[in-house]
């Protein structure tokens, strides 16, 4: 059943039947910027099929910590990541795995949209045809727009520029093209911050329904957000300016913006500083 | 103290009693008078390029005519044409785009993409852009050292293979700088979004950022091979020789270019060389502007497409 070092992807080129995928574990993750320590032995355990929740207040390394989950951290010149961490029982970040492998099963996406400079059909198939896709292109396209909800808004001019849809498209689009290439966890890193209210609800929307098949974490300022969409919640917090950021408090949504263990995530979920 | 809405903002009371100036007459005039001099500047250089053409024009143009293309150059005037050299700068043409584009737009691309920010790739950096402004003789001396005499068995000595090596070294700083400004200008979060798909580097470049940057990169080769056509000292060190008698037929034979039997008529004191001089101008301008279309045209159409 274990594919070899990082080979285990999706085959068939549909969701598994019973739409199960991976979890991930998350041991004693630390990342650095060159010598500055950004982030501190987080440890976290990611349940598949669910959706799971960052929050914090700015600068206490949400983004850096879920770009070290698909070994994106390690793009910027000079930044590093220590520590494991497992996509069902293999440790992306051993040396035997190629993050090229990993990045298209743990797939991205990004504050900003930044769909490519191609037509809304090549957007979605560029993906899926480097990654060698052998099938209906097509039908892939179809599948993936759909369920991205994009589908009908786009279906009739698919050649037409990714660049010329508005904000909450373009970020449907993104979504649309990570999901050709099947991956089993979708990283997403304040998806919704740049979009009007319209589109924030489309793509929460998108969410409840990818979690049927997909392990899905999520960076997020709006706490409402959170609460709204998610099962489980992690908060960062740091204490002091210049310490690394940590894992203050990890628990399941409903405990977290009801009752939370620690002060400083009740003061966080109740609005007494942001 | 009345005052109409426009000419003051708002009454306030600054700690140190300063105020503001209300008219803008002054100031729109020195906006109107720069306006006028950058014009000015503009149409001095645009003026002075159409009387050179016209003139060029004025002169040549009669003496164009079939035979002028396809004859030899004569001793006798009426007679001579601008064949050898015509073939000569086609020859240099295509070979040169073969050799310095590639070479360009692949260092460009290792430069910008794969190097590491360290102190070796600075002085290449550096080193590439120093390049870009020695004078063409000096890339031509080099060209006699190394391709004539120290590669002659390969290179056939004298040869149009020399002479377009020469002209690549001296364009590929050209087209090196203008293809990593055009890589600068795309954004990082292209190549973000296509690592986050499970892409090579390689992938990235050239499914998204060799298109994106061609168009930048082209407008490099248009000016990098403008300014090769056009060189005539480095080709004359090389050993093109101004009047031969055969068309070569392949990179290592001896042959002219346009340039140089251009300057070698202009240099005759009889009027009737002239003459034949601006016709040879036009037909440089011409394969100039040929060539030039065909880029732009490669240029915008990827341009056109996002």
């Amino acid at each position: 059943m274990a594919g070899a070092s990082g080979e285990r992807g999706r085959t068939g080129g549909k969701p598994s039947e019973d739409g199960s995928t991976l979890g991930m574990k998350i041991e004693q993750l630390s990342a650095f910027y060159g010598d500055f320590k950004a982030l501190t032995d987080v440890s976290m355990d990611i349940q598949a099929n669910k959706v799971t929740a960052l929050i914090g207040p700015s600068g206490c390394g949400k983004s850096t910590y879920i770009r070290c989950l698909n070994r994106m951290h390690e793009v910027i010149p000079g930044a590093h990541a220590e520590g494991h961490v497992r996509l069902g029982d293999e440790d992306i970040y051993d040396k035997s795995m190629d993050p090229v492998k990993i990045r298209r099963r743990i797939g991205m996406v990004f504050q900003k949209p930044n769909p490519f400079s191609k037509s809304i059909y090549e957007n979605v198939a560029w993906g899926a045809r480097i990654n060698g896709y052998k099938g209906d292109m097509a039908e892939l396209v179809e599948r993936s727009l759909k369920q991205a909800a994009l589908w009908e808004e786009v279906k009739d001019r698919l050649k037409a520029s990714g660049l010329g849809l508005s904000g909450g498209q373009q970020q449907r689009l993104c979504i649309a093209r990570t999901l050709a290439v099947e991956p089993e966890v979708i990283l997403m890193d304040e998806p919704a911050s740049a979009l009007d209210p319209v589109s924030t609800q489309k793509i929460e929307d998108t969410m409840e329904q990818l979690k049927q098949s997909y392990t899905v974490v999520i960076v997020t300022h709006n706490m409402q957000q959170a609460a709204r969409i998610s099962d489980y919640t992690g908060f960062f917090y740091i204490e002091n300016m210049g310490d690394p950021g940590r894992l203050w408090e990890f628990d399941e949504t409903e405990k977290m913006f009801s009752n939370p263990d620690r002060k400083e995530t009740e003061d966080y979920v109740t609005g007494r500083f942001g | 103290m009345s005052q109409s809405s426009t000419e003051v903002a708002r009454q306030s009371k600054p700690e140190d009693g300063g105020t503001y100036t209300t008219s803008v007459g002054v100031r729109h005039g020195f906006d109107r008078i720069f306006t006028l001099l950058l014009l000015v500047a503009t149409c001095v250089g645009l003026v002075v390029l159409a009387v050179l053409l016209v003139d060029v024009a004025l002169d040549g143009v009669p003496e164009l005519d079939w035979q002028f293309i396809t004859n030899f150059p004569s001793v006798i005037p009426e007679k001579a044409g601008i064949l050898p050299a015509l073939v000569g700068s086609l020859w240099l043409l295509a070979l040169t785009s073969l050799f310095s584009v590639p070479l360009g737009i692949g260092a460009a691309v290792y430069l910008e993409e794969y190097a590491p920010d360290n102190w070796l790739t600075r002085l290449i950096e550096v080193n590439i852009s120093n390049l870009a402004g020695v004078p063409s003789i000096v890339y031509g001396l080099l060209a006699l050292g190394v391709f004539v005499q120290l590669l002659g068995g390969l290179t056939g000595g004298r040869s149009i293979l020399s002479g377009s090596l020469a002209l690549s070294l001296l364009i590929l700083p050209i087209i090196i700088i203008a293809t990593r400004e055009a890589l600068r200008t795309i954004p990082d979060t292209v190549r973000e979004g296509g690592y986050a798909l499970g892409a090579t580097q390689w992938e990235v470049i050239r499914g998204h950022l060799l298109p994106m940057a061609l168009p930048g990169a082209l407008t490099g080769v248009i000016l990098a091979l403008s300014r090769a056509i056009g060189e005539t000292a480095p080709l004359i060190v090389v050993g093109a020789a101004a009047y031969v008698t055969f068309l070569p037929a392949g990179p290592r034979d001896r042959f002219t270019a346009m340039p140089i039997l251009i300057f070698d008529w202009v240099r005759e004191a009889q009027e009737e060389y002239q003459l034949l001089a601006a016709a040879g101008i036009v037909v440089l301008m011409g394969v100039l502007i040929l060539t030039n279309s065909f880029a732009i045209w490669l240029r915008n159409r990827y341009q056109r497409r996002y």
